[in-house]
């Protein structure tokens, strides 16, 4: 039989980065244990829309825990704190009748909120498009598998190409620092053979960017790691830091003569 | 959009992960330090004459006494300097705070090491007044190391002080020596899961040694 309860929701409301917000309190009724978080709040906004008041702004896109969008603390916890688990993939099963929940936007100064649970990071886009890419030719890639890669390698690449970029490790990081994301690009790129060229340069300024944006520092607490989705682990940030190391140690200024090319 | 070039010279100390590199290697310097401090310090367990040689041992050549004090003094000065200004760069990382906030993972030790850092600082100060120079030390003896040191844990409340503040000294370097491996970049799978550990024994061991000079002085002449 499907277990279905209700539960009080203490919501963070807030119209826009420069208003104040607050948190106002909602009853979810009638949760069925087989919805999902987003639908349980979906269903809390159907309420709200037709009594003619403001439904709850939260992002959201695939709901299948592989694009990143989602994402808002529940009783402290980063997508409500279940390992490996977005917020639009943990269901409500894990709930009980009568549950408390408080639920608040992810908090840093380098993600301004947009409305109530909605957060922009675009200072993520931003440490990205600084140096989290390989430079290819067009018309003269080689073919992927001409480049012998480690199957080591290559799956410890693959851990770290999972990050969504969902911002749950600066949200539960006690510093509010975004190492683990950077890391993870950094780690990524700088395991395989095609990111080599520029393995230097995209440390340094990846980690220069998000300076600029203004996140905190890393004590190594292991909070990003415990709710990350995607369950990277903070050996990436040691190895961004090794990279980061080398990288200030040997680099040398750029040349500015030559020929245009 | 353009790439923010970082990372030369002046900028390497402007990230926060050029300050942490800096904790780290005067964090090495300082528990590398208080090893070698405690293992002196357990002579005092083998009489007065044993800890009153060592201590003359040590100031047998004034230029190399003051050169390691100077590499620690300029360590503690770089250590404390870079954790003020992450510590300010935290608060402005987050300027509203969390209703409610979880822990996952965090530890005690690496969620308060702001805090048993400045106790350990006020802690080195009083110390050094107390036991190198004697300032506040009520029967100081210019020397004799063995008679300092038993005449002040001969207090309950100093002996009892002392051990607290070994504590204290327990937080702060069980989550740094595992930190300093982080930020140092010292991480492989095969080893990593052993640096939590060795950090923690490491940690004991150099509280624990350091306690058991205060505790038995203090058994001894409870006796
Ligand atoms: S909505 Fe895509 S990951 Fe949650």
């Amino acid at each position: 039989m499907t277990r279905t309860f209700s539960l009080t929701l203490h919501v963070w409301r807030q119209k826009s980065a420069k208003q104040a917000g607050q948190f106002a309190k909602y009853i979810a009724a009638n949760v069925s244990e087989h919805m999902s978080f987003l639908e349980m709040l979906d269903v809390v906004n159907q309420d709200l829309l037709a009594k003619g008041e403001d439904p709850i702004a939260f992002d959201h896109d695939c709901r299948e825990g592989i694009c990143g969008s989602c994402g808002f603390m529940v009783n402290g916890d980063a997508h409500g704190g279940h390992r490996g688990t977005t917020i639009c993939q943990l269901h409500m099963r894990h709930f009980k009748d009568g549950e408390e929940l408080w639920l608040e936007p992810w908090r840093s100064a380098a993600f301004p909120i947009v409305k109530d649970l909605a957060v922009d990071r675009g200072a993520f886009d931003r440490i990205i498009a600084s140096g989290g890419f390989v430079s290819v030719p067009t018309g003269s890639a080689v073919d992927g598998n001409a480049i012998p890669v480690p199957k080591t390698e290559a799956d410890l690449a693959m851990d770290a190409a999972a990050c969504i970029g969902c911002g749950a490790c600066v949200a539960m990081c006690p510093n509010s620092a975004a190492q683990l994301f950077t890391a993870a690009k950094v780690g990524h790129l700088g395991l395989l053979p095609q990111g080599q060229p520029e393995r230097d340069r995209r440390v340094l300024a990846m980690v220069g960017q998000m300076t600029a944006e203004g996140f905190g520092h890393c004590t190594s607490t292991g909070e990003c790691e415990a709710v990350c989705p995607k369950e990277i682990p903070i050996a990436f940030i040691a190895r961004m830091n090794r990279d980061y190391l080398e990288a200030s140690v040997k680099e040398r200024p750029q040349a500015n003569r030559g020929g245009s090319g | 959009m353009s790439a923010t070039v970082a990372g030369t010279g002046s900028r390497f100390y402007e990230t926060a992960i050029g300050k942490k590199i800096v904790m780290a290697v005067t964090g090495v310097i300082l528990v590398g330090f208080v090893f070698v401090h405690m293992t002196g310090n357990l002579q005092v367990l083998q009489g007065a004459d044993k800890i009153n040689h060592y201590a003359k041992l040590l100031r047998t050549s004034m230029p190399l006494l003051w050169t390691a004090r100077l590499v620690l003094i300029a360590s503690v000065v770089l250590h404390v300097r870079a954790a003020l200004q992450l510590y300010a760069l935290k608060a402005a990382a987050r300027p509203v705070a969390y209703a409610k906030k979880a822990h996952r993972g965090a530890t005690l030790a690496s969620r308060t090491m702001i805090w048993s850092g400045y106790t350990l600082a006020i802690f080195i100060v009083l110390h050094i007044l107390h036991f190198t120079t004697g300032t506040i030390h009520t029967d100081f003896v210019e020397g004799d190391v063995f008679h300092n040191v038993t005449t002040a844990f001969k207090n309950p409340l100093i002996a009892a002080g002392y051990v607290v503040m070994m504590g204290f000294l327990f937080m702060h370097i069980s989550h740094g020596i595992f930190s300093l491996t982080q930020s140092l970049g010292l991480s492989h799978p095969r080893y990593s899961a052993a640096a939590k550990t060795v950090a923690r024994v490491l940690a004991v061991i150099i509280a624990v040694g350091f306690a058991a000079v205060p505790v038995a002085v203090f058994a001894v002449i409870a006796k």
